[in-house]
C-alpha cells in the first residue's frame, strides 16, 4: 500500500562521525505523505542526531537526505526550515520570556512580509498581516488547548503545555514534515493519551508526515504506522509496530540477553 | 490584548510628556537653574542614545562598549551638514532636522558596515570588538581637519594643509574639534526626538522583527529551527541602535558652539552602558530615568570639588544595591498591592 503514496522524506546511507566516533551509520528510511513514523531506540542509540542531521544542526558525513525529492545537501538550517521541515527539541526550547501568543507568531515569521519600515511607521500593511497573524497563531493555540494562556510568559506555562506550545510553534512554520522529539516526555498517562489524539488530528487536519522520537511505548505502538529502530547508531529493525514488538532482535536491545 | 507592553509604551511616553511640560513650566517661571537649563539638550541626546543602545545590548542581548563612537559619527557629520547649510544661507530648524537625519543615516551606515565582521563574534569578543570601534573612530576624527569655503569643502588629515579662500570657515581643527558650531538645537527639539525614538524603539519591538530580535536572545538554535536568521535580525538591531546613536550625537553636537572628539570616548560608552544597566535592560522607562539622573547628578555634585566623582560612584553602588534587592522589592510590591486593595475598597463604599 505504501509503494503508492509519495515519499516526503527520504533518507539514504545517512552517517556522521563526530572525531572517530561513528554516531550514526547506514540509516535508510522513508516517511511518506501523511505517515507517522516511529524513531525508537535505547538512549544514546543517536536518534536526536538524525534529528539534528535533517534539520543541519550537524552536516551528514555521508549519505542523502530527500525532502519531497529535493536534497538538502547544500542547505542550512534556516532554509531547510523554510523547504518544509520543522522540529520540535528534547529540552524543551521556547522564547521563555516572550508570551505564549509570541512564541506562535514568531514562528509565522517567514509567513510575515512587511518591512521594517512599514512596522516603524505602522503602515495599513503591518496592520493587517499583524491581525492575520494573531488569528493564524489563535487558531494554532486552540488545536493545543492554549487559547486561553495566549498572554501568559511561556516560560511560566507548565511542562506539558510548554512541549504542547513548542509542536504549535513549530506548526506555524508550515512544515511538510513535523520532527518530534520526546513529545510525550514529562506527560502524565492521561495527557498522553490526549497528546496521541492531538498528533492524529495534527496529521489529518494539515496533511503533513510526522517523524517522532518516543520513549513512551504506549504511544509509539498507538499512533505510528512504521517504525524504525535505532541500536549504537545502526538500524536495527524496520516495520509496523507489531513486526517490532516481535522482533526479538528489538527486546534483546532494550532488554539485554 | 498586549496589556502589558502596550502599558510599558504609555508609560514611558508619560513620563517623557510630563517631564517636558513640568521642565517647560519651571524654564518659563524662571525656577530652573542655568546649569540645569544648560543640560536639557544632552540629556535628552544622551536618552536617545542610551534607547538605542539598550535595543542592543538589552533585546538583542549583545554587549557593545562602542556607543558614544557612534555618537561621535553623528555629530561630526552634523558639523560638517550644518557647515555647507549655513553656506548656502540656510538656517534654524531646516538645519537641525537635515542634520539629524544625516547623522543617523551615516551612523548606521558605519553601523551596517562594521556589523558584518562583527556579528560573526559573540560575548567577549565582540565587546571587544565594538569598544576599539569607538577608539579607531574617536583617533580618525581627532585627526580630521575639514574646512569650507567658496569652493566647496576641503578635508586633510594629520597634518592642518587646508588654505582656505577669503570667506572661508574651518568646521573641524582635528584635536581642537569642532568650532564656530551654529547651536540650533533647543530643548523642544530634544524631546521630539525622545518621543520618536521612543514610538521607533516600542513598535520596532512590538513587529515581526522585534520578535525574531527577541527569538535569536532567548533561544539561538530554537529561532533558527522556525527559519530566523540570526545574523541578520543581530544586525538589524545593531544598525538600527548605531542610527539613534548618530541621531544623538546630531542633536548633542548642534548644541554647543565647540567641541572635540575625545567628548565621544570610551568613558561615554561605558557611561551609556551604565545608564542602560541601571534602568533595566529592556526597560526604556528606566532607561530614560536613569539617563537622566545620572548625566544631572555629576553636575550636582560640583560642590564636592575633588570628591566629586568619588562620591558619584557611590552614589551609583548604592542605586545599584537598592535597586536589586530583594527585600525592597518585595516591600514595594506589597505596598502596591495594599494600596491597590484601598483604592477598591474606596471605590466600593463610594458606590
Amino acid at each position: 500500500m505504501s509503494e503508492t503514496r509519495t515519499p516526503v522524506l527520504k533518507i539514504t546511507d545517512l552517517g556522521i562521525d563526530f572525531g572517530g566516533l561513528t554516531a550514526v551509520n547506514d540509516l535508510s528510511l522513508c516517511v511518506y505523505d501523511k505517515e507517522i513514523y516511529g524513531l525508537i531506540g535505547p538512549n544514546g542509540a543517536g536518534k536526536t542526531t538524525v534529528f539534528n542531521m535533517l534539520t543541519k544542526v550537524y552536516q551528514p558525513s555521508r549519505g542523502t537526505i530527500e525532502l519531497c525529492g529535493q536534497s538538502t545537501e547544500k542547505m542550512n538550517t534556516i532554509e531547510v526550515n523554510k523547504a518544509g521541515i520543522a522540529r520540535t527539541f528534547q529540552n524543551i526550547r521556547l522564547f521563555m520570556n516572550m508570551s505564549v501568543l509570541d512564541n506562535v507568531k514568531t514562528g509565522l515569521h517567514n509567513d510575515i512580509s512587511y518591512s521594517v519600515f512599514e512596522s516603524i511607521f505602522r503602515l495599513p500593511r503591518f496592520g493587517k498581516q499583524e491581525k492575520d497573524a494573531d488569528a493564524k497563531a489563535m487558531e494554532l493555540l486552540k488545536i493545543f488547548g492554549l487559547e486561553e494562556k495566549a498572554d501568559l510568559i511561556a516560560g511560566n506555562l507548565p511542562y506539558g503545555e510548554q512541549r504542547r506550545l513548542e509542536i504549535a510553534r513549530a506548526l506555524a512554520t508550515s512544515p511538510k514534515l513535523l520532527l518530534l522529539d520526546e513529545p510525550a516526555a514529562g506527560m502524565n498517562p492521561q495527557e498522553t493519551e490526549d497528546l496521541m489524539k492531538t498528533i492524529r488530528f495534527v496529521r489529518d487536519h494539515f496533511g503533513i508526515a510526522i517523524l517522532l522520537i518516543e520513549h513512551d511505548m504506549k504511544l509509539v505502538m498507538g499512533i505510528c504506522e512504521r517504525i524504525t529502530v535505532l541500536n549504537f547508531g545502526m538500524m536495527l529493525a524496520e516495520g509496523t509496530p507489531d513486526e517490532i514488538v516481535n522482533n526479538p532482535e528489538v527486546v534483546k536491545a532494550y532488554l539485554g540477553e | 490584548m498586549f496589556s502589558p507592553k502596550r502599558r510599558g509604551r504609555t508609560v514611558s511616553l508619560l513620563i517623557v510628556i510630563l517631564a517636558y511640560v513640568i521642565l517647560q513650566a519651571m524654564i518659563m517661571s524662571g525656577n530652573l537653574s542655568r546649569l540645569l537649563i544648560s543640560l536639557l539638550v544632552p540629556v535628552c541626546a544622551y536618552i536617545v542614545a542610551a534607547l538605542g543602545l539598550n535595543l542592543n545590548v538589552g533585546f538583542s542581548g549583545e554587549l557593545n562598549l562602542g556607543q558614544a563612537g557612534f555618537m561621535s559619527i553623528g555629530a561630526f557629520t552634523s558639523v560638517i551638514l550644518a557647515g555647507i547649510l549655513n553656506a548656502n544661507g540656510i538656517t534654524g530648524i531646516p538645519v537641525l532636522i537635515l542634520c539629524i537625519l544625516a547623522g543617523a543615516a551615516m551612523a548606521a551606515a558605519v553601523g551596517w558596515l562594521i556589523s558584518v565582521p562583527v556579528l560573526k563574534l559573540q560575548g567577549d569578543y565582540l565587546a571587544i570588538v565594538t569598544l576599539a570601534f569607538g577608539q579607531i573612530i574617536m583617533s580618525l576624527i581627532n585627526n580630521l581637519y575639514c574646512g569650507i569655503d567658496s569652493k566647496g569643502l576641503h578635508f586633510a588629515f594629520v597634518t592642518n594643509t587646508i588654505e582656505l579662500a577669503e570667506g572661508g570657515k574651518m568646521l573641524i581643527s582635528g584635536p581642537m574639534g569642532a568650532t564656530g558650531v551654529s547651536t540650533v538645537s533647543t530643548f523642544t527639539a530634544g524631546f521630539i526626538l525622545v518621543v520618536l525614538t521612543l514610538l521607533i524603539v516600542y513598535n520596532l519591538i512590538d513587529s515581526r522583527s522585534g520578535r525574531a530580535i527577541t527569538a535569536a536572545r532567548d533561544n539561538r538554535i530554537a529561532a533558527e529551527s522556525i527559519g530566523i536568521s540570526i545574523s541578520r535580525t543581530k544586525t538589524l538591531a545593531f544598525v538600527i541602535s548605531s542610527c539613534l546613536g548618530g541621531a544623538a550625537g546630531a542633536l548633542y553636537a548642534l548644541n554647543y558652539s565647540s567641541f572635540v572628539a575625545t567628548k565621544f570616548d570610551f568613558n561615554s560608552s561605558i557611561l551609556l552602558l551604565v545608564y542602560v544597566v541601571l534602568g533595566g535592560l529592556g526597560n526604556m522607562s528606566g532607561t530614560i530615568i536613569s539617563t537622566a539622573v545620572l548625566v544631572v547628578l555629576p553636575e550636582m555634585l560640583r560642590f564636592l570639588q575633588n570628591y566629586r566623582m568619588l562620591i558619584y560612584a557611590v552614589v551609583l553602588i548604592v542605586i545599584m544595591l537598592v535597586s536589586n534587592n530583594e527585600f525592597l522589592k518585595t516591600k514595594a510590591e506589597q505596598l502596591k498591592k495594599k494600596l491597590s486593595a484601598n483604592r477598591k475598597k474606596g471605590a466600593a463604599e463610594n458606590v
